[in-house]
């Protein structure tokens, strides 16, 4: 049995400790907001935080998860009050959506590391993230949208 | 597939009857044939397929196009509630369940595709809304004892201002349901429009941004199994000896399968299943597919293309005049099978019963994948039932003319008897084929001695997309598949003398349309050439592009907003050009601009890309703007690193660190321009593809003086020597 | 960059024989001087002290050792700049990884989003070790580019090499596990054209015989 601690709950999963942690919070868990893309950490839908910082769960064996803090897309907020989420709805960012957890899970740190992120920065920080509808110049927007709320306080 | 065209148009009416689709005329509004899942309670008002309103004032409109990011869950519910008055922020979406009342208003079966969305709906489910607010009107009118006349509807209210009376919309359900339904419907003017023309934030994007959203991966039922299958390594290989011991051995695995796609290894989850189908130790009888390889294709097209093929369009005597010319240019160009790669790799989850089917799954085609299942399963269609998740990508892959991801899943449920969701990995998908056709095409021209081009020819090569599927007979015409030489046989230039002509070699390679279809390569190849043909005549090519297309004003429109935003001409920092491109497509005209930089080992920066794009009358605008960004990307990705090669049959690419996508880092400055219009509203999902290889390459020919003939973009044809 | 190293490729292979014949003479020598100094000496034991200066040796050690540090699975984490390669062509490492503030990454980048503590199975997945990283921007050790002497000095200046004594590089090499890694690279990599014991012995024989560095034209 692995213990997990995933958006402040604890879970108790009985599987192979090689099992990447995606499938574990998908299937065992029951979250589907993390999405599969590729499974070899080249498209970055499957980002989620352990500890803070971004991992791509796809190619996490769910051991190195154990007794560590997970967050999820869906522990990011409950209410789509975090700046992320009001400047993605604020600047239309998703089409199909699919790949908008894992870019939200990416733009997190990258905010919390740098309350204002320049283009480059923006870059070194997204490009993990594959946007097959071709999103990115509304993710770049929404980032620096999002910075600057959080320079206002607009929003938690 | 441009539904204008109405000699296609009929074909698909055909298509659709065929397939046992009913017709509808676009102004008829359907009702439900009363066995699906929006029969619900009776305190409903649903006057038509299209809309449910609840007494609790919710408003439920039903979407009969698969959301896979075009933004339809959106601009559909716009069309409605723009007609009926509906209190935007009540509205909630639902996908139809498949009925011939939500078959395409053109096309007679239930899909989504062609860029033909908001076209096809533009006049009946503005029709739903005014006739379920003229029964509201009619019941408030009725409850008040007054004239229908002088009520009106706003914000989710009927209003009667002489007496300062309202009711609502929910309650005035039950009394709606009773109401006739109005003959004949008055839409209003375009001037009184509160919705249609405004940017609207979408509905979709709460759900995308905080895990909710539900995508065909993402659905669960009690009792459910996974599948993954082991896939022949060449295409029509088949299994003939499986050694699964292995694979059974992986603990989670429950069942070992064979089915005509393949090997499923059915499993408790996803990870046990590709454990297992890794372990599988199969024979492949690989058949005579196994000596394809993309060397050998290149060589037979090339030598194809030197021959007369079946005639798609003959103007004048262009191997007369062309002979006869000042000037000749010719010229090869090719362009690679490439893989729709939606970020969702195909699934399908079933669950198969003795008298019904139930499937869950992103799909672009219900009516297809419906009879399909339905043959596989023993059942009649009605006995299936589809429930349209949202799509995580589609680009013409989810609307497969075999139903390939749906047809094997049942046939897995089947034989397991559980539920069963069988999941591609991104390997499967890459390799999986049902690609964009591998093209190669030969250009002549000739220009008078002021340069005028006077004749132009242009031998097409690539298989055909609906050759040998249902949509053959009624499609296919004097052996010319219209979505081969889509957007090379309506050549827009006043060229007198043209000949356009095709061969369509067969190829053991399953295609399909990928966004943009046949003008995914012949915008490249068409803007290519004729940006030869400006530089052979020592023109500007945008100046040549305008005085060729003066007859032309929706093409000139375009082209001259794109270049003047794009301030053509004017001069621009370190080593960026300019290159500029048209093209026509499903019923839209786009133009771009793009800056582009080549360094010196050959890479190719695209800075910024400048478009314009005449779409008629537009109903979201943010949306336009966003399917133009995305086509620009998605065209930018096939321009630069897009290839699907082939060696002893097997497909040589199979993840993403080998059939790259475009990423944030070269993501270019992107301007989205609307001409404004009042024409019918055409396609905004493809159109933006097609111009921007051709922008690009001719932007590189104006830095390097190199020209691109072949794509994807090689640096190593760049670099300086 | 790709050609460079196809020519220093050639080079150092002649040089390689070179080095093996003057190794082999230094250990006559050395017989003959009664020290100490041995080609076979154990890998992964550090130099000890008793090291005596016979910079001829020192010298045909290293650029023996040298190609090693030049091979992809060594210099790719070793850039001139500050991305990360990839693959024997050493191409820009996909996801447009940087370096960062300490050689760990940045942002929603850093190395452990993706690189384990092992290698994953399966052609082309993350390789993986523990302490995954690159060297932090104030202590770059650049191997991509570098000739034996560049690198030779670069690697004993205290003030490029993090502080190390000649003692603490001589144990890095010999057993690190992120320098080790380079031998156990995963499914489908190269290893570089020494086997680790060969060339941690070679960077023995360097530090034993007083880590003089390349002084030759070319080698410089």
């Amino acid at each position: 049995m692995i213990a997990l601690n995933v958006n402040r709950r604890q879970y108790s999963v009985d599987v192979d400790p090689a099992t990447p942690l995606l499938w574990v919070i998908r299937e065992n868990i029951g979250l589907a907001g993390t999405k599969y893309g590729c499974g070899m950490a080249q498209c970055g839908a499957c980002t989620v935080h352990i500890d803070g910082e971004a991992v791509r769960s796809c190619v996490t064996p769910v051991s190195r998860a154990a007794g560590k803090i997970v967050t999820t897309i869906e522990g990011l907020s409950a209410d789509l009050s975090h700046p992320l989420q009001q400047a993605w709805i604020a600047e239309d960012v998703p089409q199909c959506g699919y790949c908008q957890s894992g870019q939200i899970m990416s733009a997190a740190v990258l905010l919390r590391e740098n309350s204002k992120p320049t283009d480059s920065d923006i870059d070194d920080a997204m490009s993990g993230n594959i946007c097959r509808c071709g999103t990115y110049p509304r993710i770049r927007r929404a980032i620096r949208r999002a910075a600057q709320l959080m320079a206002s306080g607009g929003a938690k | 597939m441009n539904i204008a065209t109405g000699m296609r148009r009929r074909d698909f009416f055909k298509a659709g009857a065929a397939l046992g689709g009913g017709l509808l005329i676009s102004f008829y509004l359907p009702e439900l044939s009363g066995t699906s899942e929006t029969d619900r309670a009776k305190e409903t008002f649903a006057p038509n397929a299209f809309i449910r309103i609840g007494t609790d004032d919710s408003v439920t409109i039903i979407v009969n196009k698969a959301e896979m990011g075009q933004g339809v869950y959106t601009s559909m519910p716009m069309l409605i509630a723009e007609e009926l008055e509906a209190d935007w922020s009540r509205i909630r979406v639902e996908s139809a369940p498949v009925d011939p009342a939500y078959n395409h208003a053109v096309f007679g079966i239930q899909m989504t595709g062609g860029s033909t969305s908001v076209n096809s709906e533009w006049e009946r489910l503005r029709k739903a809304g005014a006739m379920a607010r003229m029964m509201l009107i009619a019941a408030a009118a009725q409850t008040w004892n007054v004239n229908a006349q002088s009520c009106r509807a706003e914000s989710g209210y009927v209003i009667h201002a002489a007496s300062n009376r309202r009711l609502s919309f929910g309650a005035l359900a039950d009394s709606a349901v009773k109401m006739e339904p109005p003959k004949e419907v008055v839409l209003k003017d375009p001037k009184d429009y509160k919705l249609i023309g405004k940017p609207t934030h979408r509905l979709d994007t709460p759900s995308k941004i905080n895990g909710t959203a539900q995508f065909g991966l993402d659905v669960r039922i009690p009792g459910m199994l996974t599948a993954v299958l082991a896939r022949p390594p060449v295409f029509g290989a088949k299994a003939v000896r499986i050694n699964d011991e292995k694979a059974k051995s992986v603990p989670g695995v429950a069942a070992v399968v064979s089915v005509r796609a393949g090997v499923a290894v059915v499993a408790s989850g996803f990870w046990p299943a590709k454990l297992g189908r890794d372990a599988l130790d199969i024979v492949w009888e690989e058949g005579p597919n196994a000596t394809l390889s993309t060397a050998s294709l290149r060589e037979q097209y090339a030598n194809l293309a030197k021959t007369p093929g079946a005639v798609a369009r003959k103007d004048g005597d262009p191997t007369q005049t062309l002979a006869s010319a000042a000037k000749q240019v010719t010229a090869e160009y090719e362009v690679p099978y490439l893989a729709h790669a939606m970020m969702e790799p195909l699934n399908c989850l079933v669950d198969l019963r003795s008298d019904r089917c139930e499937i869950w799954t992103g799909t672009q085609f219900q009516t297809v994948d419906r009879a399909a299942a339905a043959a596989v399963a023993g059942l009649k269609p009605e006995q299936v039932q589809i429930h349209t998740t949202l799509l995580g990508g589609g680009f013409g892959r989810r609307a497969n003319p075999v139903s390939d991801f749906v047809v094997e899943a049942v046939e897995v449920a089947k034989a397991v008897g559980a539920p069963v969701k069988v999941i591609w990995t991104r390997e499967d998908d890459i390799r999986g084929g049902w690609y964009r056709p591998m093209w190669y095409d030969r250009l002549a021209a000739g220009l008078d001695a002021a340069g005028n081009p006077v004749a132009w020819t242009h031998t097409i090569v690539g298989q055909s997309i609906l050759a040998g599927t249902m949509f053959e007979s009624v499609m296919v015409k004097n052996g010319i598949d219209g979505s081969s030489v889509e957007g090379a046989a309506e050549l827009p230039y006043a060229i007198p003398n043209v000949l356009v002509d095709l061969h369509s070699p067969k190829v053991g390679v399953p295609v399909q349309w990928w966004r943009s279809v046949g003008h995914s390569h012949t915008g490249f190849v068409v803007e290519s050439f004729l940006d030869e043909l400006a530089h052979t005549a020592g023109k500007d090519p945008y100046e040549f592009r305008r005085a060729l297309l003066a007859h032309q004003p929706r093409y000139l429109g375009v082209l001259e907003l794109a270049a003047s935003k794009a301030k053509w001409g004017a001069p621009l920092p370190g080593g960026r050009a300019r290159g500029i491109a048209v093209h026509f497509s499903f019923d839209s005209y786009v133009a771009q601009v793009a800056e582009a930089s080549v360094a010196d080992d050959g890479t190719v920066r695209v800075h910024r890309v400048v478009c314009a794009v005449d779409c008629g009358r537009v109903v979201n605008p943010d949306t336009v703007v966003a399917q133009m960004e995305g086509g620009i990307i998605f065209g930018l990705t096939a321009a630069l690193k897009g290839e699907i090669t082939l060696e002893r049959g097997r497909v040589q690419q199979r993840n993403f660190h080998d059939y790259p996508m475009l990423r944030m880092n070269e993501a270019p400055d992107i301007e989205v321009y609307i001409v404004p219009s009042t024409e019918h509203p055409t396609g905004v999902g493809e159109p933006g593809v097609p111009a921007v290889a051709p922008a690009v390459a001719n932007a590189i020919f104006a830095a390097t003086g190199k020209r691109v003939r072949r794509l994807p973009v090689r640096a190593s044809d760049l670099r300086k020597a | 960059m790709h050609i460079r190293w196809n020519w220093k490729r050639k080079t150092i292979a002649a040089l390689l024989l070179g080095a093996a014949s003057l190794w082999a003479g230094t250990g006559r020598l050395s017989t003959r001087g009664g020290s100490r100094v041995r080609a076979d000496y154990p890998a992964g034991r550090p130099a000890t002290v008793r090291t005596v200066s016979d910079d001829a040796a020192a010298r045909a050690a290293f650029l023996a050792a040298a190609p090693v540090f030049t091979h992809p699975r060594c210099q790719n984490c070793h850039p001139a700049g500050d991305a990360p390669l990839q693959g024997d062509d050493s191409h820009p490492h996909a996801q447009s990884v940087k370096r960062g503030p300490d050689g760990r990454g940045k942002y929603g980048m850093k190395c452990s989003a993706c690189h384990q503590l092992t290698n994953l199975p399966g052609a082309n997945m993350p390789p993986g070790a523990p302490n995954w990283h690159l060297p932090p921007p104030n202590m770059r050790m650049v191997f991509v580019g570098r000739t034996p002497g560049e690198l030779c000095r670069q690697l004993k200046d205290p003030s490029q090499n993090g502080g190390k004594t000649i003692h603490q590089i001589i144990e890095h090499v010999a057993s690190d596990k992120l320098v080790l890694w380079g031998w156990n690279p995963g499914e489908g990599r190269t290893t570089p054209p020494l086997g680790h014991t060969e060339f941690a012995g070679l960077m023995n024989q360097w530090a034993s015989n007083g880590a003089a560095c390349p002084e030759t034209a070319e080698n410089r």
